[in-house]
Protein backbone atom coordinates (compact mmCIF):
# COMPACT_ATOMS: atom_id res chain seq x y z
CA UNK A 1 0.00 0.00 0.00
CA UNK A 2 1.30 3.43 -0.95
CA UNK A 3 0.97 6.38 1.33
CA UNK A 4 -1.48 9.06 0.28
CA UNK A 5 0.27 11.80 -1.68
CA UNK A 6 -0.25 15.27 -0.25
CA UNK A 7 -0.95 17.71 -3.06
CA UNK A 8 -1.94 20.71 -0.93
CA UNK A 9 -0.95 21.25 2.69
CA UNK A 10 -2.62 23.73 5.00
CA UNK A 11 -0.43 26.65 3.90
CA UNK A 12 -1.13 25.83 0.22
CA UNK A 13 -4.83 25.65 0.95
CA UNK A 14 -4.81 29.04 2.65
CA UNK A 15 -2.99 30.61 -0.31
CA UNK A 16 -5.27 28.91 -2.82
CA UNK A 17 -8.45 30.04 -1.09
CA UNK A 18 -7.08 33.59 -0.88
CA UNK A 19 -6.45 33.56 -4.62
CA UNK A 20 -9.94 32.18 -5.26
CA UNK A 21 -11.40 35.01 -3.17
CA UNK A 22 -9.53 37.58 -5.29
CA UNK A 23 -10.70 35.93 -8.49
CA UNK A 24 -14.31 35.85 -7.34
CA UNK A 25 -14.21 39.59 -6.70
CA UNK A 26 -12.54 40.16 -10.06
CA UNK A 27 -14.92 38.05 -12.15
CA UNK A 28 -18.04 37.80 -10.04
CA UNK A 29 -19.53 41.08 -11.24
CA UNK A 30 -21.41 43.47 -9.00
CA UNK A 31 -20.30 42.71 -5.44
CA UNK A 32 -23.70 43.72 -4.07
CA UNK A 33 -25.39 40.95 -6.04
CA UNK A 34 -22.87 38.25 -5.15
CA UNK A 35 -23.68 35.25 -2.94
CA UNK A 36 -21.81 32.06 -2.00
CA UNK A 37 -23.53 28.70 -1.74
CA UNK A 38 -21.54 25.70 -0.49
CA UNK A 39 -22.45 22.10 -1.16
CA UNK A 40 -22.66 19.92 1.96
CA UNK A 41 -20.45 19.28 3.71
CA UNK A 42 -16.91 20.33 2.79
CA UNK A 43 -18.12 22.74 0.13
CA UNK A 44 -20.15 24.50 2.79
CA UNK A 45 -17.05 24.84 5.00
CA UNK A 46 -15.00 26.21 2.11
CA UNK A 47 -17.77 28.66 1.20
CA UNK A 48 -17.76 29.97 4.77
CA UNK A 49 -13.99 30.48 4.57
CA UNK A 50 -14.26 32.29 1.25
CA UNK A 51 -16.89 34.55 2.75
CA UNK A 52 -14.51 35.46 5.59
CA UNK A 53 -11.71 36.12 3.11
CA UNK A 54 -13.95 38.38 1.04
CA UNK A 55 -14.79 40.32 4.19
CA UNK A 56 -11.13 40.58 5.35
CA UNK A 57 -9.49 41.30 2.02
CA UNK A 58 -12.10 43.29 0.18
CA UNK A 59 -14.48 44.45 2.88
CA UNK A 60 -17.34 42.81 1.00
CA UNK A 61 -20.12 41.17 2.96
CA UNK A 62 -21.79 38.50 0.86
CA UNK A 63 -24.73 36.27 1.85
CA UNK A 64 -23.78 32.66 2.52
CA UNK A 65 -25.93 29.59 2.03
CA UNK A 66 -25.47 25.87 1.98
CA UNK A 67 -27.14 23.26 -0.12
CA UNK A 68 -27.94 19.63 0.52
CA UNK A 69 -28.38 17.83 -2.77
CA UNK A 70 -29.37 14.36 -1.52
CA UNK A 71 -32.89 14.73 -2.87
CA UNK A 72 -31.61 15.82 -6.28
CA UNK A 73 -29.09 13.08 -6.93
CA UNK A 74 -29.44 10.99 -10.09
CA UNK A 75 -28.13 7.82 -8.45
CA UNK A 76 -30.73 7.33 -5.72
CA UNK A 77 -31.76 4.05 -7.34
CA UNK A 78 -28.28 2.64 -7.78
CA UNK A 79 -26.61 3.61 -4.54
CA UNK A 80 -26.92 1.56 -1.42
CA UNK A 81 -27.04 2.63 2.18
CA UNK A 82 -28.96 5.46 3.77
CA UNK A 83 -27.67 8.88 2.75
CA UNK A 84 -27.13 11.32 5.56
CA UNK A 85 -29.37 14.25 4.87
CA UNK A 86 -28.60 17.78 6.01
CA UNK A 87 -31.02 20.61 5.70
CA UNK A 88 -30.48 23.29 3.10
CA UNK A 89 -30.03 26.84 4.35
CA UNK A 90 -30.68 29.61 1.87
CA UNK A 91 -31.93 32.55 3.86
CA UNK A 92 -31.55 35.14 1.13
CA UNK A 93 -33.40 35.72 -2.10
CA UNK A 94 -31.48 34.08 -4.96
CA UNK A 95 -33.40 35.99 -7.64
CA UNK A 96 -31.23 38.18 -9.87
CA UNK A 97 -28.04 37.37 -7.94
CA UNK A 98 -24.73 35.97 -9.08
CA UNK A 99 -24.52 32.71 -7.16
CA UNK A 100 -21.11 31.10 -6.77
CA UNK A 101 -21.52 27.40 -6.01
CA UNK A 102 -18.60 26.14 -3.92
CA UNK A 103 -17.49 22.52 -3.69
CA UNK A 104 -14.32 20.75 -2.63
CA UNK A 105 -13.63 18.40 -5.54
CA UNK A 106 -15.00 18.57 -9.07
CA UNK A 107 -15.13 15.09 -10.58
CA UNK A 108 -17.95 13.84 -12.84
CA UNK A 109 -19.96 17.04 -12.49
CA UNK A 110 -23.09 15.20 -11.36
CA UNK A 111 -23.09 16.79 -7.93
CA UNK A 112 -22.89 20.24 -9.51
CA UNK A 113 -25.74 19.43 -11.86
CA UNK A 114 -27.86 18.42 -8.87
CA UNK A 115 -26.83 21.59 -7.04
CA UNK A 116 -27.87 23.77 -9.97
CA UNK A 117 -31.22 22.01 -10.15
CA UNK A 118 -31.71 22.46 -6.39
CA UNK A 119 -30.76 26.11 -6.61
CA UNK A 120 -33.35 26.82 -9.27
CA UNK A 121 -36.09 25.52 -6.97
CA UNK A 122 -35.34 28.52 -4.79
CA UNK A 123 -35.57 31.16 -7.48
CA UNK A 124 -34.00 32.46 -10.66
CA UNK A 125 -30.41 33.58 -10.21
CA UNK A 126 -29.02 36.04 -12.76
CA UNK A 127 -25.88 33.97 -13.12
CA UNK A 128 -24.44 30.80 -11.58
CA UNK A 129 -20.70 30.27 -11.26
CA UNK A 130 -18.69 27.39 -9.89
CA UNK A 131 -15.69 27.50 -7.59
CA UNK A 132 -13.84 24.30 -6.64
CA UNK A 133 -10.75 23.66 -4.56
CA UNK A 134 -9.61 20.79 -6.78
CA UNK A 135 -10.57 19.78 -10.31
CA UNK A 136 -9.61 16.16 -10.88
CA UNK A 137 -11.10 15.78 -14.36
CA UNK A 138 -13.18 12.85 -15.71
CA UNK A 139 -16.24 15.01 -16.39
CA UNK A 140 -19.41 13.25 -17.47
CA UNK A 141 -21.35 16.43 -18.08
CA UNK A 142 -20.65 19.58 -20.09
CA UNK A 143 -19.58 21.66 -17.08
CA UNK A 144 -16.57 23.90 -16.59
CA UNK A 145 -15.60 25.54 -13.31
CA UNK A 146 -15.13 29.34 -13.22
CA UNK A 147 -12.65 29.28 -10.33
CA UNK A 148 -10.22 26.39 -9.78
CA UNK A 149 -7.93 26.07 -6.79
CA UNK A 150 -5.78 23.32 -8.26
CA UNK A 151 -5.98 21.12 -11.32
CA UNK A 152 -5.23 17.54 -10.33
CA UNK A 153 -4.72 15.11 -13.18
CA UNK A 154 -5.84 11.79 -11.70
CA UNK A 155 -6.54 8.27 -12.77
CA UNK A 156 -10.18 7.34 -12.57
CA UNK A 157 -9.68 4.86 -9.74
CA UNK A 158 -7.70 7.21 -7.54
CA UNK A 159 -9.42 8.92 -4.64
CA UNK A 160 -9.01 12.58 -3.81
CA UNK A 161 -9.58 13.51 -0.20
CA UNK A 162 -10.09 17.07 0.99
CA UNK A 163 -9.73 17.54 4.74
CA UNK A 164 -10.73 20.72 6.51
CA UNK A 165 -9.94 21.73 10.08
CA UNK A 166 -13.59 22.32 10.96
CA UNK A 167 -14.56 18.70 10.24
CA UNK A 168 -11.35 16.68 10.06
CA UNK A 169 -8.92 18.48 12.36
CA UNK A 170 -6.51 19.49 9.59
CA UNK A 171 -6.36 21.17 6.20
CA UNK A 172 -5.05 19.04 3.35
CA UNK A 173 -5.76 17.62 -0.08
CA UNK A 174 -4.43 14.14 -0.74
CA UNK A 175 -4.56 11.57 -3.51
CA UNK A 176 -4.76 7.88 -2.71
CA UNK A 177 -3.78 5.15 -5.17
CA UNK A 178 -6.53 2.76 -6.26
CA UNK A 179 -4.92 -0.17 -4.45
CA UNK A 180 -4.69 1.80 -1.22
CA UNK A 181 -8.23 3.08 -1.62
CA UNK A 182 -9.48 -0.47 -2.01
CA UNK A 183 -7.49 -1.74 0.97
CA UNK B 1 -35.65 -0.70 5.55
CA UNK B 2 -37.79 -2.55 3.06
CA UNK B 3 -41.32 -2.23 4.45
CA UNK B 4 -42.97 -0.28 7.23
CA UNK B 5 -45.44 -2.73 8.75
CA UNK B 6 -45.10 -2.21 12.48
CA UNK B 7 -43.30 0.05 14.92
CA UNK B 8 -42.01 -3.15 16.51
CA UNK B 9 -39.84 -3.74 13.43
CA UNK B 10 -37.97 -0.48 14.03
CA UNK B 11 -35.14 0.46 16.35
CA UNK B 12 -34.68 3.79 18.06
CA UNK B 13 -31.92 4.54 15.53
CA UNK B 14 -34.33 3.90 12.66
CA UNK B 15 -36.89 6.27 14.14
CA UNK B 16 -34.31 8.97 14.72
CA UNK B 17 -32.93 8.62 11.21
CA UNK B 18 -36.38 8.85 9.64
CA UNK B 19 -37.37 11.84 11.75
CA UNK B 20 -34.10 13.69 11.15
CA UNK B 21 -34.82 13.33 7.48
CA UNK B 22 -38.37 14.55 8.06
CA UNK B 23 -36.84 17.69 9.55
CA UNK B 24 -34.89 18.18 6.31
CA UNK B 25 -38.15 17.83 4.37
CA UNK B 26 -39.71 20.55 6.50
CA UNK B 27 -37.40 23.01 4.79
CA UNK B 28 -38.73 21.75 1.44
CA UNK B 29 -42.33 22.27 2.58
CA UNK B 30 -41.60 25.86 3.55
CA UNK B 31 -40.31 27.09 0.24
CA UNK B 32 -42.08 28.32 -2.88
CA UNK B 33 -41.40 25.21 -4.93
CA UNK B 34 -42.37 22.46 -2.50
CA UNK B 35 -41.01 19.63 -4.56
CA UNK B 36 -37.75 17.73 -4.93
CA UNK B 37 -36.98 15.14 -7.63
CA UNK B 38 -35.83 12.46 -5.15
CA UNK B 39 -38.36 9.79 -6.22
CA UNK B 40 -38.89 10.82 -9.82
CA UNK B 41 -40.17 7.94 -11.90
CA UNK B 42 -41.35 5.88 -8.92
CA UNK B 43 -44.98 4.87 -8.59
CA UNK B 44 -46.79 4.89 -5.27
CA UNK B 45 -50.12 3.12 -5.00
CA UNK B 46 -52.57 4.20 -2.34
CA UNK B 47 -54.80 1.23 -1.55
CA UNK B 48 -57.48 2.23 0.95
CA UNK B 49 -60.13 -0.20 2.09
CA UNK B 50 -61.34 2.19 4.76
CA UNK B 51 -62.42 5.80 4.81
CA UNK B 52 -59.53 8.17 5.36
CA UNK B 53 -59.11 11.85 4.70
CA UNK B 54 -55.88 12.99 6.28
CA UNK B 55 -53.79 9.83 5.98
CA UNK B 56 -54.58 9.29 2.30
CA UNK B 57 -54.23 12.93 1.34
CA UNK B 58 -50.99 13.36 3.27
CA UNK B 59 -49.48 10.23 1.68
CA UNK B 60 -50.56 11.54 -1.71
CA UNK B 61 -49.05 14.96 -1.05
CA UNK B 62 -45.88 13.39 0.37
CA UNK B 63 -45.39 11.25 -2.73
CA UNK B 64 -46.05 14.19 -5.05
CA UNK B 65 -43.58 16.43 -3.22
CA UNK B 66 -40.96 13.77 -3.88
CA UNK B 67 -41.96 13.75 -7.58
CA UNK B 68 -43.33 10.19 -7.46
CA UNK B 69 -46.45 9.27 -9.44
CA UNK B 70 -49.48 8.41 -7.35
CA UNK B 71 -52.36 6.08 -8.10
CA UNK B 72 -55.25 6.21 -5.67
CA UNK B 73 -57.38 3.15 -5.25
CA UNK B 74 -60.38 3.31 -2.95
CA UNK B 75 -62.36 0.16 -2.26
CA UNK B 76 -65.72 1.84 -2.74
CA UNK B 77 -66.57 2.28 -6.40
CA UNK B 78 -64.01 -0.32 -7.48
CA UNK B 79 -63.82 -3.99 -8.35
CA UNK B 80 -63.83 -4.75 -4.62
CA UNK B 81 -67.55 -4.02 -4.62
CA UNK B 82 -67.87 -6.60 -7.36
CA UNK B 83 -66.42 -9.22 -5.02
CA UNK B 84 -62.72 -9.21 -5.81
CA UNK B 85 -60.53 -10.53 -2.99
CA UNK B 86 -57.67 -8.58 -1.46
CA UNK B 87 -55.14 -10.91 -3.03
CA UNK B 88 -56.63 -10.63 -6.52
CA UNK B 89 -56.83 -6.85 -6.21
CA UNK B 90 -53.21 -6.63 -5.15
CA UNK B 91 -52.06 -8.97 -7.93
CA UNK B 92 -54.02 -6.97 -10.50
CA UNK B 93 -52.62 -3.68 -9.31
CA UNK B 94 -49.12 -5.15 -9.13
CA UNK B 95 -49.32 -5.45 -12.88
CA UNK B 96 -48.85 -1.67 -12.90
CA UNK B 97 -45.53 -2.37 -11.13
CA UNK B 98 -45.81 0.09 -8.25
CA UNK B 99 -42.63 0.68 -6.25
CA UNK B 100 -44.54 1.18 -3.02
CA UNK B 101 -48.04 0.31 -1.85
CA UNK B 102 -49.60 2.27 0.96
CA UNK B 103 -52.35 0.11 2.37
CA UNK B 104 -55.16 0.56 4.88
CA UNK B 105 -57.54 -2.25 5.65
CA UNK B 106 -59.98 -3.15 8.43
CA UNK B 107 -58.13 -6.46 8.94
CA UNK B 108 -55.21 -6.85 11.32
CA UNK B 109 -52.12 -8.22 9.62
CA UNK B 110 -53.31 -7.51 6.07
CA UNK B 111 -50.33 -5.27 5.31
CA UNK B 112 -47.90 -8.03 6.26
CA UNK B 113 -49.81 -10.49 4.06
CA UNK B 114 -49.66 -8.15 1.08
CA UNK B 115 -45.90 -7.82 1.56
CA UNK B 116 -45.63 -11.49 0.64
CA UNK B 117 -47.62 -11.14 -2.59
CA UNK B 118 -45.72 -8.39 -4.32
CA UNK B 119 -42.22 -7.05 -4.78
CA UNK B 120 -43.29 -3.49 -3.91
CA UNK B 121 -42.39 -1.86 -0.60
CA UNK B 122 -45.41 -1.98 1.70
CA UNK B 123 -46.32 0.83 4.06
CA UNK B 124 -48.97 0.01 6.61
CA UNK B 125 -51.39 2.94 6.86
CA UNK B 126 -53.56 1.18 9.42
CA UNK B 127 -54.56 -2.48 9.64
CA UNK B 128 -57.72 -2.90 11.66
CA UNK B 129 -57.14 -2.42 15.37
CA UNK B 130 -53.51 -3.48 15.15
CA UNK B 131 -51.11 -0.75 14.08
CA UNK B 132 -50.78 2.62 12.40
CA UNK B 133 -47.02 3.16 12.37
CA UNK B 134 -46.83 6.42 10.39
CA UNK B 135 -49.22 8.06 12.86
CA UNK B 136 -46.89 7.06 15.70
CA UNK B 137 -43.88 8.43 13.83
CA UNK B 138 -45.55 11.77 13.14
CA UNK B 139 -46.62 12.00 16.78
CA UNK B 140 -43.05 11.38 17.93
CA UNK B 141 -41.91 13.99 15.41
CA UNK B 142 -44.43 16.52 16.74
CA UNK B 143 -43.31 15.88 20.32
CA UNK B 144 -39.64 16.15 19.41
CA UNK B 145 -40.39 19.54 17.89
CA UNK B 146 -42.47 20.62 20.86
CA UNK B 147 -40.45 19.18 23.76
CA UNK B 148 -37.02 18.46 22.27
CA UNK B 149 -36.89 14.90 23.53
CA UNK B 150 -39.28 12.28 24.84
CA UNK B 151 -36.74 10.86 27.29
CA UNK B 152 -38.32 10.56 30.75
CA UNK B 153 -41.57 12.29 29.78
CA UNK B 154 -44.91 11.07 31.05
CA UNK B 155 -47.41 10.45 28.30
CA UNK B 156 -51.03 9.55 29.02
CA UNK B 157 -53.07 7.96 26.27
CA UNK B 158 -56.71 8.44 27.19
CA UNK B 159 -59.90 6.97 25.78
CA UNK B 160 -60.91 4.14 23.50
CA UNK B 161 -57.68 2.12 23.62
CA UNK B 162 -59.39 -1.15 22.67
CA UNK B 163 -60.36 -0.05 19.18
CA UNK B 164 -57.30 2.08 18.57
CA UNK B 165 -54.46 1.05 16.30
CA UNK B 166 -52.98 4.47 17.03
CA UNK B 167 -52.71 3.59 20.73
CA UNK B 168 -50.83 0.37 20.02
CA UNK B 169 -48.31 1.93 17.64
CA UNK B 170 -47.87 4.97 19.86
CA UNK B 171 -47.25 3.02 23.07
CA UNK B 172 -44.49 1.14 21.24
CA UNK B 173 -42.97 4.25 19.69
CA UNK B 174 -43.16 6.45 22.80
CA UNK B 175 -41.59 3.68 24.90
CA UNK B 176 -38.84 3.19 22.35
CA UNK B 177 -38.03 6.90 22.56
CA UNK B 178 -37.67 6.71 26.33
CA UNK B 179 -41.03 8.00 27.57
CA UNK B 180 -43.20 6.56 30.37
CA UNK B 181 -46.58 5.65 28.93
CA UNK B 182 -49.87 5.29 30.78
CA UNK B 183 -53.06 4.22 29.08
CA UNK B 184 -56.33 5.28 30.64
CA UNK B 185 -60.00 4.67 29.90
CA UNK B 186 -63.08 2.78 31.02
CA UNK B 187 -62.25 -0.90 31.75
CA UNK B 188 -64.40 -2.01 28.83
CA UNK B 189 -62.21 -0.03 26.45
CA UNK B 190 -58.82 -1.15 27.81
CA UNK B 191 -57.77 -4.46 26.25
CA UNK B 192 -56.63 -7.11 28.69
CA UNK B 193 -52.87 -7.62 28.68
CA UNK B 194 -51.99 -4.22 27.22
CA UNK B 195 -49.36 -3.89 29.99
CA UNK B 196 -47.30 -6.32 27.94
CA UNK B 197 -46.46 -3.42 25.64
CA UNK B 198 -44.67 -1.77 28.56
CA UNK B 199 -47.28 0.75 29.69
CA UNK B 200 -49.17 1.40 32.91
CA UNK B 201 -52.95 1.14 33.08
CA UNK B 202 -55.32 3.48 34.92
CA UNK B 203 -59.08 3.56 34.94
CA UNK B 204 -59.63 7.15 36.06
CA UNK B 205 -58.13 10.56 35.39
CA UNK B 206 -57.31 11.35 39.06
CA UNK B 207 -53.55 11.49 38.44
CA UNK B 208 -53.72 13.12 35.02
CA UNK B 209 -51.75 16.08 36.33
CA UNK B 210 -48.56 13.97 36.38
CA UNK B 211 -48.68 13.80 32.57
CA UNK B 212 -46.47 16.00 30.40
CA UNK B 213 -48.46 14.98 27.36
CA UNK B 214 -52.14 14.05 27.16
CA UNK B 215 -52.98 12.03 24.08
CA UNK B 216 -56.73 11.72 23.63
CA UNK B 217 -58.15 9.01 21.38
CA UNK B 218 -61.28 9.23 19.29
CA UNK B 219 -64.33 7.25 20.41
CA UNK B 220 -64.63 4.89 17.45
CA UNK B 221 -68.36 4.42 17.06
CA UNK B 222 -67.88 2.66 13.73
CA UNK B 223 -65.81 -0.15 15.26
CA UNK B 224 -68.12 -0.70 18.24
CA UNK B 225 -70.44 -3.59 17.58
CA UNK B 226 -71.79 -3.55 21.13
CA UNK B 227 -72.18 -1.06 23.94
CA UNK B 228 -68.89 -0.47 25.68
CA UNK B 229 -70.01 2.62 27.57
CA UNK B 230 -73.50 3.44 28.90
CA UNK B 231 -73.63 6.56 26.76
CA UNK B 232 -71.29 9.07 25.18
CA UNK B 233 -72.51 11.62 27.71
CA UNK B 234 -71.55 9.33 30.56
CA UNK B 235 -68.16 8.70 28.94
CA UNK B 236 -67.62 12.43 28.53
CA UNK B 237 -68.47 13.10 32.17
CA UNK B 238 -65.72 10.74 33.33
CA UNK B 239 -63.05 10.83 30.66
CA UNK B 240 -63.42 13.96 28.59
CA UNK B 241 -60.31 16.15 28.52
CA UNK B 242 -61.62 19.62 29.24
CA UNK B 243 -60.33 22.93 30.55
CA UNK B 244 -60.79 21.77 34.11
CA UNK B 245 -58.70 18.63 33.70
CA UNK B 246 -55.99 19.89 31.34
CA UNK B 247 -53.16 21.84 32.95
CA UNK B 248 -51.61 24.91 31.33
CA UNK B 249 -48.23 23.24 30.79
CA UNK B 250 -49.52 19.96 29.42
CA UNK B 251 -49.36 19.21 25.70
CA UNK B 252 -52.60 17.98 24.17
CA UNK B 253 -52.60 15.63 21.18
CA UNK B 254 -55.29 13.86 19.20
CA UNK B 255 -54.96 11.75 16.03
CA UNK B 256 -58.14 13.22 14.53
CA UNK B 257 -60.87 13.45 13.54
CA UNK B 258 -62.00 14.99 16.85
CA UNK B 259 -65.47 14.38 18.26
CA UNK B 260 -65.92 17.75 19.94
CA UNK B 261 -67.82 17.39 23.17
CA UNK B 262 -67.01 13.67 23.51
CA UNK B 263 -63.32 12.91 24.14
CA UNK B 264 -62.31 16.57 24.01
CA UNK B 265 -64.24 19.67 24.94
CA UNK B 266 -64.35 22.42 22.34
CA UNK B 267 -62.30 24.80 24.47
CA UNK B 268 -59.24 22.51 24.74
CA UNK B 269 -59.26 21.75 21.01
CA UNK B 270 -58.75 25.46 20.40
CA UNK B 271 -56.40 25.97 23.37
CA UNK B 272 -52.70 26.81 23.00
CA UNK B 273 -51.82 23.45 24.60
CA UNK B 274 -53.29 21.59 21.62
CA UNK B 275 -50.80 20.59 18.90
CA UNK B 276 -53.40 18.87 16.73
CA UNK B 277 -52.77 20.98 13.62
CA UNK B 278 -49.03 20.55 14.12
CA UNK B 279 -49.61 16.79 14.04
CA UNK B 280 -51.38 17.10 10.70
CA UNK B 281 -48.57 19.25 9.34
CA UNK B 282 -45.97 16.72 10.55
CA UNK B 283 -47.93 14.06 8.68
CA UNK B 284 -46.71 15.16 5.26
CA UNK B 285 -43.00 15.53 6.10
CA UNK B 286 -42.87 12.29 8.10
CA UNK B 287 -44.57 10.38 5.28
CA UNK B 288 -42.11 11.92 2.83
CA UNK B 289 -39.33 10.59 5.05
CA UNK B 290 -40.94 7.14 5.21
CA UNK B 291 -41.40 6.93 1.44
CA UNK B 292 -37.82 8.11 0.98
CA UNK B 293 -36.63 5.52 3.49
CA UNK B 294 -38.31 2.53 1.83
CA UNK B 295 -37.69 3.65 -1.76
CA UNK B 296 -34.32 5.36 -1.67
CA UNK B 297 -32.67 5.44 1.69
CA UNK B 298 -32.63 1.94 3.03
CA UNK B 299 -30.92 -1.28 2.21
CA UNK B 300 -30.45 -2.24 -1.42
CA UNK B 301 -33.68 -3.27 -3.03
CA UNK B 302 -34.30 -6.99 -3.26
CA UNK B 303 -35.88 -6.45 -6.59
CA UNK B 304 -33.45 -6.12 -9.44
CA UNK B 305 -34.07 -2.91 -11.32
CA UNK B 306 -33.26 -2.90 -15.01
CA UNK B 307 -29.63 -1.82 -14.97
CA UNK B 308 -28.96 1.49 -16.61
CA UNK B 309 -25.48 1.50 -18.10
CA UNK B 310 -23.46 3.93 -16.07
CA UNK B 311 -21.03 6.26 -17.73
CA UNK B 312 -18.34 4.28 -16.00
CA UNK B 313 -19.28 1.13 -17.88
CA UNK B 314 -19.58 2.99 -21.15
CA UNK B 315 -16.18 4.56 -20.76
Amino acid sequence: MTDPKVVLDSEDMRRTLTRLAHEIVENGGDADRLALVGIHRRGAVLAARLRELLADLHDIDVPLGDLDISFYRDDVTTRTGAPVVHATHLDFDVDARTIVIVDDVLFTGRTVRAAIEALFDYGRPARVQLAVLADRGHRELPLRPDYVGKNLPTARGERVYVRVTELDGEDSVTITEPAAAAA
Amino acid sequence: MRHLLSIADLTRDDIERILDRAAAFEEVSDRDIKKVPALRGRTVLNLFYEASTRTRSSFELAAKRLSADVVNFAASGSSVEKGESLKDTVLTLTAHSPDAIVIRTPNAGAAALVAGWTTAAIINAGDGKREHPTQALLDVHTLRRKLGSLEGRNIWIVGDVAHSRVARSNVLAFRMMGAHVTVCGPPTLIPRGIEALGCEVRYDLDDLREADVVYALRMQHERMDQHFVPSLREYAAQYQINGRRLGPRQVLMHPGPVNRGVELSGEVVDSPQAVITMQVKSGVVVRMAVLYEVLAGGAPSLRQRPARPTARQLA
